[in-house]
């Protein structure tokens, strides 16, 4: 998912030719103070315009509490972007007021309820301790990812770039988001010159159990789409499970061995999961 | 809308496009200063934009500076729309 400063009109516009799966307009850390109008009015311009054909349109709103947050869903709620991301959240109480205020602006404007999803930020301590309460309070809320440069700032940690201080917080989202069945995205990674850096957190947050990862920019695309598309080896492997296991299943053998390992009822669904990846119709084996 | 001060919005980075907006005396009319890059190929369309945009805002007098770096449609309608709404202290932005 790349970062887009919304108020960029350059990247704005090209934002879906670089091949990430979606486009996060951003009104809030990468808009200066003084600009938030300008970005504002630039990403609803662009909304209307642009098709971001193939890629999903998250549009990032400052936080409700900041003097821009009202103005940023009165004019952003109406046009339906795929999903709204909400920053910093911390409570449930707070999940439940921006919600009720998204469907106040969507009931104004005679629009479903169910359209847009929400996807949640948590990036404080106290968000980390509510995540999972936060994740499950409404069906609209259908990913969660973790900022991690805002919570280590409100972590007081010194050095955050090796992911060290944020390693509890990055385990207790994805098990909130899992439990919800929910999708669960990774934080940033800054240094955009460090390739190398990017695959190995890539792979590390893959092993957690991230859906995906958060980007800044799209030389980054390539690593990440690598790290998370399945491997051929991975892909004949699922297939070959998920056959033996359609074959198994008609004969009443509910566990089974493929190439000398046991395969049970997870196997087979990890196996489905990284068919579903690659986009492989399990009807097609 | 009314404008009540001098304000801007945009930049001069590729793709995007400065716009000054000044208020006038009533009856001044519109008074547009417009430079382009892509003057020769668009700027007829440019200036049809700009007055429809200051349609949709009821503005007859107002002066506008504009520089142009290519900027697409909905790029020149959203600096308007950001400069005017400045110039009439809807929002903050405003040039001191």
């Amino acid at each position: 998912m790349l970062y887009i400063p919304g108020n960029n009109p350059a990247m704005l516009q090209q934002g879906s030719v670089y091949g990430a799966d979606g486009v996060l307009l951003d009104l809030e850390d990468a808009v200066a103070l003084n600009q938030k109008d300008a970005a504002r009015i630039l990403v609803a311009h662009m909304l209307k315009y642009i098709s971001y054909e193939g890629c999903e349109v998250t549009v990032r709103v400052n936080h409700i509490d900041t003097p821009f947050g009202l103005e940023d869903l009165k004019q952003i709620v109406p046009l339906q972007p795929n999903a709204l991301r909400l920053p910093k959240v911390e409570t449930v109480d707070e999940i439940k007021r921006i919600l009720e205020l998204i469907e106040q602006i969507e009931d104004e404007h005679n629009l479903p309820h169910e359209h847009m999803k929400v996807h949640v930020m948590i990036e404080t301590a106290l968000g980390v301790q509510n995540v999972y309460d936060i994740a499950r309070y409404s069906p609209r809320i259908d990913a969660i990812s973790i900022g991690g440069q805002d919570l280590a700032a409100d972590m007081q940690l010194v050095k955050a770039n090796d992911g060290v201080g944020i390693d509890y917080a990055r385990k207790q989202i994805v098990m909130a988001a899992k439990a919800c069945k929910i999708d669960v995205f990774d934080t940033v990674f800054v240094d955009v010159e460090n390739e190398e850096g990017l695959r190995e957190e890539a792979e590390y947050i893959k092993k957690l159990g991230f859906t995906g990862k958060a980007i800044i920019n799209p030389r980054q695309i390539e690593v990440v789409n690598e790290v998370f598309t399945p491997t051929e080896l991975e892909i004949r492997k699922a297939a070959k499970i998920v056959k033996a296991f359609e074959r198994n299943k008609a004969e009443g053998i509910g566990v089974f061995a493929v190439d000398g390992k046991m395969v049970d009822a997870p196997v087979v669904q990890r196996a489905l999961r990284v068919l579903e990846m690659a986009d492989i119709d399990v009807e097609s084996l | 809308m009314e404008l009540k001060t001098k304000a801007q919005a945009g930049s001069f980075e590729s793709s995007d496009v400065l716009i000054l907006v000044e208020p006038v005396e009533k009856g001044a009319g519109r008074i547009i200063e417009l430079k382009s890059i892509v003057m020769q190929q668009f700027g007829d369309d440019l200036l049809r934009q700009i007055h429809a945009n200051l349609d949709d805002f009821n503005i007859d007098d107002v002066r506008l500076i504009i520089n142009d770096k290519g900027a697409l449609p909905p790029t020149v309608s959203a600096r308007l729309e950001t400069a005017l709404k400045r110039a009439a202290q809807l929002q903050s932005g405003t040039l001191k």
